[in-house]
């Protein structure tokens, strides 16, 4: 059984000229110790979806769902608190800013310590050693100094690894890792993310991995999931998604990457930018920036559909091999 | 932290002699000076006239006075009230428990119902409980003191009868030794019933009264502290860690808030003694302000020069243990330097 089933997620905002759609329609199947990736550019609805399934947008947010299953349960049908409940403890999430994503104004073993409290409990002495093991798990050096530190006393990198712990406090069967890499340095992005991979192996976890780093992916994932202004595009197995993009965006995302580059020295770009709310195109969302448009493209939507190896939403996906 | 506060010390010394004087001139460019106050509306002949503020020392030129008035002040000496003979040093601290108790009062009510107030608000933002506080406190804000105390007199005293017009307590049923001037303190140890209750009584409307501006400052900062801190990434870890919303916002959004809040109630501690005046002399409380308002109205020279260096003192005071007090809470601040 499938750790995490989601069906059709939408989400929409409001804002002063309607609804503005940042999710639609999304998919999602992580199995128990897998590795799923979510790529795509920034404002393709990443992080909305993955906070929806936490339920920490803001109440005004719009969200639709067909299913909702985390570890066996129906999300749907649980209440706002016994969603919280789950929040930490089954399902943990870190973010794409360690700096701001830690109170300031308590130490960061307090802050661990409130997740052992939530979620595992004990006496102060028992929670203050696994607070300290965590610590040490996820690599941070003298953990009982670091226990009493700030987080203005940590660097960016050592910061994450805190959050790390935090989310690994309540045992959590799926973790959700929001571009844990984006806002360190590249020396330090290596080691999270290598960190990041061993915990997932050593706790058994379903890892949901959202990313714009394409060698990432393709040395970590299983799945792949391409997403493209709020819809899902592309999905496939890494292997097969790497060695044969079917629909051309994910060909052109694979081409810009500078291991793929032309033997010119040039890295092919995407012109044009991801559509916003006013200027969405009647047809298929990518079309205008697609380089093998037809006349259809403009004004039928495509469906994501399941063809060839994988499931792919565009109505002339490529088929010839592209070169690894 | 103790070179931190030192520093600060150091730097209270050059305020200080601005407001010696700033106090010495303006209290003389009042029209008037004592001796016509004192003597009366007959008056006096004019060679006893410059033979009585030549006694005071008024003959001398300004700068000859200030030097005194400030060699005095090195040496510990704040020189005695025309009025009374008595020294201003003394005057001043018999009198300063008065309103120190309203004034602590106040800051109390202020606090306890403008914070509560402003995490409602922005908790609520944009509905009714919201708008509820933040009309209440504009008005609160945009009252005149000394309006506002007349009415809540006339509401509370004169028609309903539920608090006394005036005073800090009961004379007519109770009688103690000032010990140490604290009303509320002497009561409780006088052991005599009803007596600490009496005081509270007489204390409650003048509290409000003052506590008013304060509390609609502290309620709008703490208000736009919480709504900015709840949009901080640090809460949203918070829920997702899945902790109650009153653990988030009580505990982790707080504590963030109140390094702002704290800020703003330091510096409400001075418009606090500018309150303390008009409602003193609305109730007929016998602290500071009042005596400071029958000082001016004297032409006490010494006295309202004393006055206003000591409450600046206090204002100061205040601010550093708002220093200080920031610095523990806010952790950032603590290793900063």
């Amino acid at each position: 059984m499938s750790l995490l089933s989601v069906r059709n997620l939408s989400v929409a905002f409001p804002t002063q000229n309607g609804w503005f759609q940042a999710v639609e329609g999304i998919n999602l199947t992580v199995n128990p110790n897998e590795i799923l990736a979510i790529v795509g550019e920034s404002g393709s609805g990443k992080s909305v979806a993955m906070l929806a399934l936490m339920n920490l947008l803001p109440p005004q947010a719009r969200i639709t769902c067909d299913e909702l299953v985390l570890d066996g349960k129906n999300l749907l049908q649980l209440t706002a608190t016994e969603r919280r409940r789950l929040n930490g403890g089954t399902v943990a999430m870190i973010f794409q800013e360690p700096m701001t994503s830690l109170n300031p104004c308590f130490t960061v073993g307090y802050q661990i310590d409130e997740a052992v409290k939530t979620h595992v409990g004990g006496g102060r002495k028992e929670r203050k050693e696994q607070v300290l093991s965590l610590l040490e798990s996820v690599g941070i050096p003298d953990p009982a100094r670091r226990y009493d530190a700030y987080p203005h006393q940590m660097s960016g990198g050592m910061s994450q690894r805190a959050m790390i712990a935090m989310a690994l406090a309540g045992q959590p069967k799926l973790l959700i890792a929001d571009e844990p890499t984006t806002a360190l340095d590249v020396t330090v992005q290596a080691q999270i993310l290598e960190l990041l991979l061993k915990l997932q192996q050593q706790f058994q976890m379903g890892l949901i991995l959202i990313t714009h780093d394409m060698g990432v992916v393709a040395e970590t994932a299983q799945q792949v999931v391409v997403q493209y202004a709020g819809q899902q595009v592309e999905k496939n197995s890494a292997y097969e998604l790497f060695n044969h993009p079917h629909h051309p965006y994910t060909a052109a995302l694979l081409s810009a990457l500078p291991e793929r580059a032309l033997p010119t020295g040039l890295l092919p770009t995407i012109p044009g930018l991801v559509p916003g709310q006013h200027n969405r195109p009647q047809g298929c969302l990518f079309a205008p920036r697609c380089a093998y448009q037809q006349a259809r493209c403009q004004t039928e939507v495509p469906a994501l559909a399941q063809q060839q190896q994988g499931w792919i939403r565009c109505f002339y996906p490529l088929e010839t091999e592209t070169m690894l | 932290m103790l070179k931190f506060i030192f520093n600060k010390l150091l730097m209270l010394i050059p305020t200080l002699l601005g407001i010696t004087l700033a106090a010495f001139l303006f209290v003389r460019l009042l029209p008037g000076d004592p001796v016509t106050v004192l003597t009366g509306e007959r008056g006096v002949s004019v060679e006893r006239k410059a033979e009585l503020m030549a006694q005071l020392g008024l003959d001398q030129p300004l700068i000859v006075q200030y030097g005194y008035y400030l060699k005095n002040i090195l040496s510990g000496d704040f020189g005695q009230s025309i009025a009374t003979h008595k020294p201003v040093i003394d005057e001043f601290f018999s009198r300063l428990p008065a309103t120190l108790e309203l004034a602590f009062a106040a800051m109390l009510i202020a606090v306890l119902l403008g914070v509560p107030a402003g995490i409602i608000a922005a908790i609520k933002r944009g509905h009714w409980p919201d708008h509820v506080v933040m009309g209440v406190a504009l008005t609160g804000y945009s009252m005149p003191i000394f309006w506002w105390g007349l009415l809540l007199i006339i509401l509370f005293s004169t028609t309903l009868g539920w608090t006394p017009v005036s005073g800090r307590i009961d004379l007519i049923k109770y009688y103690f030794e000032a010990e140490t001037n604290f009303m509320l303190i002497d009561a409780w140890r006088s052991g005599q019933a009803g007596a600490f209750g009496s005081v509270v009584h007489h204390l409650i409307l003048p509290a409000v009264v003052l506590s008013t501006i304060p509390m609609a400052v502290i309620a709008r900062q703490t208000r736009s502290a919480m709504l900015e801190v709840l949009g901080e990434d640090y809460i949203r870890t918070a829920y997702a860690k899945g902790l109650s919303p009153t653990r988030v916002i009580m505990v982790h959004a707080l504590r963030n808030a109140l390094i702002t809040v704290v800020t703003v109630i330091g510096l409400q501690v001075g418009s606090l003694m500018a309150g303390a005046v008009l409602t003193e002399t609305i109730f007929a409380w016998p602290g500071i302000g009042k005596w400071m308002i029958e000082a001016i109205a004297r032409r006490d020279y010494p006295a309202v020069q004393g006055g206003l260096l000591f409450i600046a003192v206090a204002v100061m005071l205040v601010n550093l243990l708002v220093d200080v007090l920031y610095g523990w809470i806010n952790p950032r601040v603590r290793d900063g330097k």
